[in-house]
């Protein structure tokens, strides 16, 4: 660790007066709607699509086709105000092709040396196991975390159970700011997911529930901690989550 | 065992099978509605051919004109689950227009609310169950979310049961197998006194057919 940590790492050290400045959150889902009131600027979107096995990445000019990947934008926004926002599409793209854009669509982000990756997406498809935790290493060594959505459910899926990446489930309060270390992983962290305000399609906004939302909690924190200390790695970001803690020491 | 033999004996389970796990989906779209005391509850089926969803099942609200209805498999909120793999729960829509005519177009009607939870059995995502407008007074919880999970799980291994009976009649509809497996069920359901007598005459048949001379 370098010389200037503190004998006790709290919040107030880890991201007080922190805005976001300088960070560069991206988000791999359904598209960000354009100059919704909640998520202000986007600095760039892009699309992804799928001709056979051939994927191509292309400017996005349709915008969010679900709602979901604004609602992750605007609670990262709203936790990080300053930071920068991007989109990457990955959704609309087909069912069939899905596996291979998702995949191409995190080695993009990773390729732009995003700070945080948000990802509330996974994939059960055994064969793109490999690839994606190949990806998920690459990123934790260049200095991009991956944040990414546990599953609930009874399937193996992926990349949110791999160690490189910060797997986020959720808790049933209502403080943006509270979030628990699990010391029964796969699940490592649990943050605000159940009844949140956020935006949505048109400009509008709806309250929603669900692990989907409680990761961009956990990455918009990412990005506050990040712009007040630039050089950290993954490893150490995730040191500073856990220390910061509301179960560990984030209740000091 | 070879390829005829196993078709032949697919095609005497296979025949009829669509009814009962049709029935098997219908029950638990019932269950669910129940469950989470909800207007309307409804099973779409992934169409892998033309990269689609449709209405498979469907309770309440719409339950009479919603069957076999389709709309693409990756756009809205049913699309992004499948993508996903994650259960997506809207509270309360409020005042969104966008969402609403959405909504409209793939539910039949504008729901308050609704829980959307993929349908993933192995590796297959295999299509989606909703469950729209739960009452609101309730706040929503974890637990609910784990409950939903859980049907999934069952309504998934009958959406799977529901495939493997489809392919499997694919594969034996057009042979000339489609009139081995159509006797099998008839034989099947028939009373006893005309079974044995039928069953007789295809023990004659089955000893003409193996007892044929090669070079005859």
């Amino acid at each position: 660790m370098s010389a200037d940590w503190p004998e006790q790492v709290t919040r107030d050290w880890a991201w007080g007066g922190a805005t976001g400045a300088g960070v560069r959150v991206c988000i791999l889902d359904s598209g960000i709607e354009a100059g919704h009131p909640l998520v202000g600027s986007v600095d760039r979107s892009v699309a992804l699509t799928a001709e056979g096995d051939d994927v191509t990445v292309a400017d996005d000019t349709e915008g969010d086709l679900c709602g979901h990947g604004t609602a992750c934008a605007g609670i990262v926004r709203s936790l990080a105000p300053d930071c920068s926002i991007s989109s990457v599409r990955v959704l609309g793209a087909g069912y069939t092709g899905s596996g291979s854009v998702l995949l191409a669509g995190l080695r993009w982000a990773i390729e732009q040396e995003y700070d945080v990756i948000n990802m509330s997406l996974s994939t059960t498809k055994r064969q793109f196991a490999s690839t994606l935790h190949e990806l998920a290493d690459s990123a934790y060594f260049r200095r991009t975390m991956l944040v990414a959505s546990a599953h609930n459910m009874p399937v193996e899926s992926y990349p949110w159970r791999f160690s490189s990446v910060i797997s986020v489930g959720s808790h049933e309060e209502d403080d943006p700011f509270a979030y628990y270390y699990n010391p029964r992983p796969p699940v490592e962290f649990f943050a605000r997911g159940l009844n949140l305000g956020v935006a949505w399609l048109g400009g509008g906004s709806l309250h929603v529930s669900g692990n989907s939302f409680a990761t961009p909690h956990i990455a918009g924190i990412c990005a506050l901690v990040l712009s007040k200390h630039r050089d950290l790695t993954p490893f150490e970001l995730k040191s500073v989550l856990y220390m910061t803690a509301s179960n560990v020491g984030g209740g000091r | 065992m070879s390829d005829e033999e196993l078709r032949a004996a697919v095609a005497a389970g296979v025949l009829g099978a669509e009814e009962s796990f049709q029935g098997l989906l219908q029950s638990v779209v019932e269950v669910a509605r129940a469950i989470f005391r909800a207007q309307a509850s409804s099973i779409f089926l992934l169409d892998e051919q033309t990269d689609e969803l449709v209405f498979e099942a469907v309770a309440g609200e719409g339950a009479d004109t919603l069957r076999g209805r389709r709309f693409p498999s990756s756009t809205g909120v049913a699309g992004w689950v499948l993508v996903a793999r994650q259960p997506l729960v809207i509270e309360n829509v409020g005042e969104d227009p966008r969402f609403a005519r959405e909504a409209a177009e793939s539910t039949g009607y504008v729901p308050k609310g609704l829980m959307a939870v993929p349908l993933l059995h192995e590796e297959r995502a295999l299509g989606v169950l909703e469950v729209l407008d739960r009452p609101q007074d309730a706040r929503f919880s974890l637990a609910e979310i784990e409950l939903l999970g859980l049907f999934a799980s069952q309504a998934a291994i009958a959406l799977d049961l529901l495939q493997r009976a489809r392919r499997a009649q694919a594969a034996v509809q057009g042979s000339e197998l489609a009139v081995v497996a159509r006797i099998a069920r008839a034989l099947d359901e028939a009373p006893k006194g005309r079974q044995e007598a039928a069953l007789r005459l295809l023990e004659a048949i089955d000893e003409l057919l193996a007892d044929r001379p090669e070079n005859d």
